[in-house]
């Protein structure tokens, strides 16, 4: 199954990236080209919508991290939007909950970036 | 009258496509020979993960050697064993030879094997002369 990489900024400056379908070591290299391209675009906060991912191995999980530690070296952000619990899972094993905001929607996410500003 | 038992072998070039359809062939199996449902998320992604392991150590060191899945059902238990033809790979070794593709994409965090760990109800890592061989397996429902 394809990969579906999609995003948007919103009007405080935040980058939605929604993606659907199966991130594993086939997929992930495009899920990693988006978020290199929306760096070197000067997109440093971003916020990944994954509600509509099917399944996520370590492949996906090393390119999030990836990703949060391009946009930390420029003081930006990479947070999730994620509610199911078998993709919650691989985070907790992982101990990568601690290193992600994880929300339940994009306005939640939001507004949690509004409170902080 | 003893319990019908099965096994299916499955062996694919080292491409990370091929991973894909392992797990999917993993998960059948899986639930026909009595797996429970809850287990099958599990057994799917446990399998993606020591297939993904032995792909990218082959493509590095043996690319033309195929990846080997064995799947066996009709027992107590449902074992799966995956194993690479790579002798000198250590999968708990840290670091490792010229990074390439997709050990950059994994990084240094040798995620797979957490998650493995974290999801295989029993769990064996063996280092022969030969390869790599991961054997994990679930407990199987009685009827």
């Amino acid at each position: 199954m394809d990969l579906k990489v999609n995003d948007y900024t919103t009007d405080d400056d935040l980058t939605v990236i929604n993606v659907e379908g199966e991130i594993d070591v086939y997929t992930a290299p495009k899920l990693r080209e988006k978020l290199i391209d929306l760096v070197n675009k000067g997109k440093y906060h971003l916020l990944v919508d994954m509600e509509k991912v099917e399944f996520l191995d370590s492949t996906g999980l090393g390119v999030l991290v990836g990703g949060l530690k391009r946009v930390r070296a420029h003081d930006g952000s990479l947070e999730l939007v994620c509610t199911q619990e078998r993709i919650l899972k691989i985070f907790r094993i992982t101990g990568l909950t601690k290193v992600f905001g994880i929300f339940d929607s994009v306005d939640d996410a939001r507004e949690h970036r509004q409170k902080q500003k | 009258m003893a319990p019908e038992t099965a096994t299916v072998e499955l062996a694919f070039s080292p491409l990370p496509a091929h991973v894909r359809t392992a797990r999917l062939i993993a998960t059948a199996v899986a639930r026909r020979g009595g797996v429970e449902e809850s287990l099958l998320d599990e057994v799917r992604l446990a399998v993606g993960e020591a297939c993904s392991r032995a792909v990218e150590a082959h493509r590095k060191q043996c690319p033309e050697e195929p990846v080997r899945v064995e799947l066996r059902d009709g027992g107590d238990r449902f074992v799966v064993v995956v194993t690479d033809r790579v002798p000198d790979d250590d999968p708990t070794r840290s670091g490792g030879p010229e990074p390439v593709d997709l050990t950059e994409l994994n990084g240094e965090l040798n995620l797979g094997f957490a998650v493995i760990a974290g999801l295989a109800d029993d769990v064996n890592i063996a280092s022969t002369p030969s390869g790599v061989e991961i054997t994990m397996s679930w407990p199987v429902k009685k009827d």
